[in-house]
């Protein structure tokens, strides 16, 4: 099994004709068995066909033409439009949302995750590449092209969360290296507020059989982390965690923000050494090289099971 | 980004709020003008973006105008924080009888901002929430639905606060609410709000912060306040090889290749994207390497922003070589890297094979890639090679002397 998306899943592309929308619907299209792609929307352009996938002015004309509730949509239009897009589609009764756009005002996004919690839809991003079922579907830029995505991911146990997309292929490509398959990867984003931290995707993978460890990758800002370590700590999972701090250099560097938009520091709790102490005490593992992640969620697993 | 006080008070006032007539002045004689206005004594406070102005004797108190000139020219003259003032802000001295506390900030894990409130004023919130919690109020409010008012009655009302206090406090604290809405603030913050003998309230000292992707929104305040669009607010100034870096990535608007931000090392680099140039940064000084520079490649940029971003580096004083390494990538094309590191090298006159410590790319292109590197001798690796043992493989070059 996996989490958020299967083979079946159907979803649509809003902003479908935009260049990275192209490349992003082909590798999903390539990937897998191929995802199940219903239509895409970019206002303005509908009758239009981008990889045969046809192309529609509104999210309620997409879910026409197909008959019935879609389940997801990719959005990947400018930051400006992308609150009214999101709506749009949550308004539309679509349930999980990818948001690939960065740079999207926090209030924005505040609202709507507001929106879609009234709604029982999901969020995942902003400022993220999406989730991946290794050999079954693809739903975002996750990976890319298919062919190298193949390369990277491959089926198995681990669930992977990660706040940079581009770190979610490096450590699932260590993983499989190492013969060590991937149940999901998901990147959630690396802004201040995103649709579904570490702790909020916990209970799907503790519900998932096919997974038995969980590996992250985090960086400094925000209380992310901390939650995680609460819901461990208040939950009893079954499932050990191993961690991955980058940036622990910013640590000197208060008020300065690298890489992502969200790794500000601003108190003593958001700094990767504080982040680090909080995961070990809730028993999760931090490595300190990506290339020990393999032995390190490994051990931990036969140390579970034994 | 963050406001200086006598912007984030102008703010407050357009908000509604109550303020004194304070002046802002960047001379003595502009100071001891505005202390005439005010006609009684005055506070004369430092405008840094620091905190930590009392301790630093940022803050002094003139009983008259001559004097308000006299602790502007010392006042001027103290650094705070690494920074220098822009100038004073003149405040008439309050009477004040009792201080509060009112903030907004942003919870990420609730998703939501927050009210916070405190009948305990003028002191750290954080010292306050320490060691009288029951004194600090905290209340969640909905993106959605608009604010009416009773939310930030239900914050003040519950530390205690009743009677005319509570009635005249609530809309001081829902326009603060509103405030923080309207123009994108990260942190909204009013402490003390000051009651004064009167019996009226009156904003103190303010501090504001707004979000820098809404900048954009917010056009019409940030010109009447003057702030200019280059005025980043970071931490620090940028330094002119962090703003080089901003005019290479600025070139076209394929992918980024900057990002820069300036360390004393020897070892420049040439790294991405968000989170791999984290990891790598870290990497490198895990092996005891000391970086030149951060910075970041992502989104597939162009073969000339690339080599523009490599120059730059390479060009740097005290750079001995240069080490170019993302985390795998999907986006942007190995080859396209690998084709202007080398350019700027030739451009440079330098060897790539000698000034290029180590390429470590993987991903889309990589074939390409890695067969212009064979040509020109470069020591490059794939994903076989763990970011952390390419960081380790530069800085033996480096300390090796190449």
């Amino acid at each position: 099994m996996s989490i958020l998306v299967n083979a079946q899943t159907t979803f649509i592309v809003q902003g479908i004709t935009g260049r990275e929308a192209v490349n992003l619907t082909r590798e999903c299209l390539d990937y897998g068995a191929g995802a199940k792609i219903v239509g895409g929307v970019t206002p303005g352009r509908a009758g239009r066909e981008v990889h045969g996938v046809p192309v529609f002015d509104t999210v309620a004309q997409a879910v026409a033409h197909h008959g019935g509730p879609i389940d997801g949509s990719v959005v990947t239009v400018p930051p400006a439009f992308t609150k009214d897009a999101v709506f749009e589609a949550i308004v539309n009764g679509i349930k999980l949302i990818v948001i690939v756009t960065e740079r999207i005002p926090r209030r924005d996004v505040a609202q709507m995750v507001e929106l879609a919690n009234m709604h029982d839809a999901r969020i995942i991003g902003p400022n993220c590449l999406g989730i991946i079922v290794p050999d079954v579907i693809k739903m975002g830029g996750i990976g890319g092209p298919a062919k190298d995505a193949a390369k990277a991911y491959s089926p198995g146990s681990i669930g992977v969360i990660s706040r940079s997309g581009g770190m979610t292929t490096e450590m699932s490509s260590t993983l499989t290296a190492a013969g060590i398959g991937q149940s999901t990867a998901v990147s959630i984003g690396g802004d201040a507020i995103i649709g579904s931290s570490y702790a909020e995707l916990m209970p799907l993978f503790e519900a998932d059989q096919q997974t038995e460890g969980i590996v992250i990758y985090s960086e400094p800002g925000g209380r992310m982390e901390a939650q995680l370590a609460e819901w461990v700590a208040e939950n009893n999972s079954r499932l050990p965690i191993v961690a991955f701090m980058a940036g622990r250099f910013m640590d000197e560097m208060p008020g300065m923000s690298f890489g992502h938009a969200g790794t500000i520091v601003e108190g003593k709790e958001d700094t990767a050494t504080e982040k680090i102490a909080r995961l070990a005490e809730a028993g999760i593992t931090v490595a300190e090289e990506i290339s020990e992640i393999p032995a390190l969620i490994q051990a931990k697993i036969d140390e579970r099971t034994a | 980004m963050r406001f200086y006080e006598y912007e984030a008070r102008e703010i407050v006032r357009r908000a509604g709020i109550p303020v004194t007539e304070f002046g802002f002045a960047t001379t003595p004689d502009e100071a001891r003008a505005a202390a005439e206005r005010i006609e009684g004594p005055t506070v004369i406070k430092s405008q840094v973006l620091s905190g930590g102005r009392m301790k630093a004797g940022g803050v002094q108190f003139a009983d008259t105008p001559q004097e308000a000139a006299a602790h502007t020219v010392d006042v001027l003259k103290i650094e705070i924080g690494g920074q220098m003032p822009r100038g004073v802000l003149v405040d008439p001295k309050a009477d004040v009888e009792q201080e509060y506390y009112a903030g907004v900030v942003w919870d990420g894990t609730a998703k939501q901002p927050v009210i916070i409130f405190s009948p305990i004023g003028g002191i750290d919130i954080e010292q306050v929430a320490a060691d009288q919690p029951d004194k600090v109020g905290r209340r969640h409010i909905s993106n959605l639905l608009p604010l009416t008012g009773f939310e930030a009655k239900e914050v003040i009302a519950s530390t205690g606060v009743s009677g005319s206090e509570l009635n005249k406090l609530t809309p001081i604290v829902t326009r603060l609410a509103q405030l923080f809405i309207d123009n994108d603030m990260t942190l909204a913050e009013i402490n003390p709000i000051g009651r004064l003998r009167d019996g009226s309230f009156v904003a103190l000292d303010a501090h504001m912060e707004m979000e820098n992707e809404a900048r954009g929104r917010h056009k019409k305040l940030l010109a009447d306040l003057g702030v200019g669009e280059e005025e980043t607010r970071e931490a620090r100034e940028p330094t002119p090889f962090e703003l080089a870096g901003e005019a290479v990535d600025a070139e076209d608007h394929r992918g980024v290749a900057g990002n820069v931000t300036e360390f004393d090392g020897n070892l420049g680099l040439v790294i991405g994207a968000g989170g791999g140039s984290l990891t790598l940064f870290d990497a490198v000084r895990a092996h005891g390497g000391k970086p030149a520079n951060y910075c970041e490649i992502g989104g597939n940029p162009s073969v000339s922003k690339t080599c523009g971003l490599a120059k730059l580096v390479l060009q740097k004083p005290g750079v001995d070589k240069i080490a170019v390494m993302m985390s795998i990538v999907s986006n942007t094309r190995v080859d396209i890297v690998a084709r202007g590191v080398i350019k700027a090298c030739l451009e440079l006159d330098m060897d790539p094979a000698e000034k290029i410590a180590i390429f470590r790319i993987p991903g889309a292109w990589e074939e390409q890639g890695f067969k212009i590197l064979d040509a020109y001798g470069v020591e490059y690796a794939d994903r076989s090679v763990s970011m952390h043992e390419a960081a380790k493989r530069a800085v033996d070059k480096i300390g090796s002397g190449g």
